[in-house]
C-alpha cells in the first residue's frame, strides 16, 4: 500500500494511508500515517461503532490537510477494549514450537508435491 | 507512578512478530519489507484544494465478496456501499475481532456521512483494490493503473486503507 501511496503523490494527489500495522507503514515511509492500535482487521474503527469510524476518516482528513512534511503519523487515541490480543497474535512459545514446526514442514512438503505434480505434467 | 508500567514496547512490531513466526514454521530467509529513504509528499497548502470541495477516494487491500481469481486490480461504484468484503485469505487477527462490519476498513459510509455534513465536497464513485500478494514490480504497475483511475474520476485526496 506505501507504493500505492508514492505513485499517487507523484502525480499530485494528497495521500493518508490508514493503518494498525505501525512498524511495517512506518518502515515503508508514507507521506501520511494515522495509527490506530487495534488488532489488524479494524483500522477505520471498532465493529458497530459509527461515531468512532466517522471519527477516524475525520482524523485521516485532517492530517491530509494539515501534514506539512512526510513521514507525519497522527496516532489516535482510541481504546480497543481489552490488550490480550497483543500477545496472543502470531504467538510463538514452548507451548507451540514443535507444532509450528510441524505446520511448517507439512506445508513445505505440500508444495514440493504440486511442483512435482506440475513438473510431471509438463 | 505511571498508570501501566512497560518491561516491553506496548505496540506490536509485526516485522518482528512475523519474521520470528515464520522461522518457527522452518522459513530461514525472512521477509524483506519495503523500505524507502525518500517520500515524495504533496503540500495541501500548495494544490489551492478546499477539503469541503475536495473529492476523497478510498483504496483498499480487500475484495468483493464474489470475484473471479487470479486476484486483479479493481476499481467498483462506491455506491451502494457493499454488505461485505473478501478478507479471509489476508493477514489479520481472526481470534480477536472480525470483518464483517465493512464500516471497519471501508470508510464509504462515514465518508458519504462526511460529504452530507459538507466537511468534504463529494466521495469519488468508484473505491479502488489492490491485491498485496505479489511481486513489487507487479504492484507497481497495479499502483500506476490506480493513479489511472483516480485521475480519471477526478479523485483530490486518498484514504489508503490496508486490512
Amino acid at each position: 500500500m506505501s507504493l500505492v501511496a508514492r505513485h499517487l503523490e507523484e502525480a499530485g494527489i494528497a495521500t493518508v494511508v490508514v493503518g494498525s500495522a505501525q512498524d511495517i507503514v512506518e518502515t515503508a515511509g508514507v507521506p501520511r500515517f494515522v495509527f490506530v492500535d487495534f488488532p489488524l482487521g479494524n483500522p477505520m474503527g471498532r465493529p458497530g461503532e459509527i461515531a468512532e469510524q466517522r471519527y477516524t476518516v475525520e482524523a485521516a482528513l485532517e492530517l491530509v490537510t494539515a501534514a506539512v512534511a512526510p513521514r507525519m503519523t497522527r496516532r489516535l487515541d482510541l481504546k480497543w477494549g481489552s490488550d490480550e490480543w497483543r500477545a496472543v497474535y502470531m504467538h510463538v512459545g514452548d507451548d507451540n514450537r514443535e507444532e509450528l514446526a510441524r505446520l511448517g514442514d507439512e506445508r513445505r512438503a505440500k508444495q514440493a508435491a504440486r511442483r512435482a505434480a506440475s513438473k510431471a505434467n509438463a | 507512578m505511571s498508570d501501566r508500567p512497560q518491561t516491553h514496547r506496548r505496540v506490536v512490531s509485526y516485522i518482528d512478530k512475523s519474521r520470528e513466526y515464520y522461522a518457527a514454521h522452518g522459513y530461514g530467509k525472512p521477509y524483506q519489507w519495503a523500505s524507502y529513504d525518500d517520500v515524495p509528499f504533496v503540500k495541501w497548502s500548495d494544490t489551492g484544494l478546499d477539503l469541503s470541495k475536495a473529492k476523497v477516494g478510498v483504496v483498499t487491500t480487500t475484495f468483493p465478496a464474489v470475484f473471479t481469481a487470479p486476484k486483479k486490480v479493481y476499481a467498483q461504484a462506491s455506491s451502494p456501499t457493499p454488505d461485505a468484503m473478501f478478507t479471509k485469505d489476508l493477514s489479520w487477527d481472526k481470534d480477536a475481532t472480525h470483518t464483517n462490519d465493512v464500516g471497519t476498513f471501508l470508510p464509504l459510509d462515514a465518508l458519504n456521512s462526511l460529504a452530507d455534513d459538507g466537511v468534504i465536497g463529494s466521495i469519488s464513485e468508484r473505491f479502488y483494490g489492490i491485491p498485496t500478494e505479489y511481486s513489487q514490480s507487479r504492484t507497481h504497475a497495479d499502483a500506476q493503473e490506480i493513479v489511472a483511475w483516480a485521475k480519471e474520476d477526478g479523485v483530490d485526496a486518498m484514504i489508503l486503507v490496508p486490512l
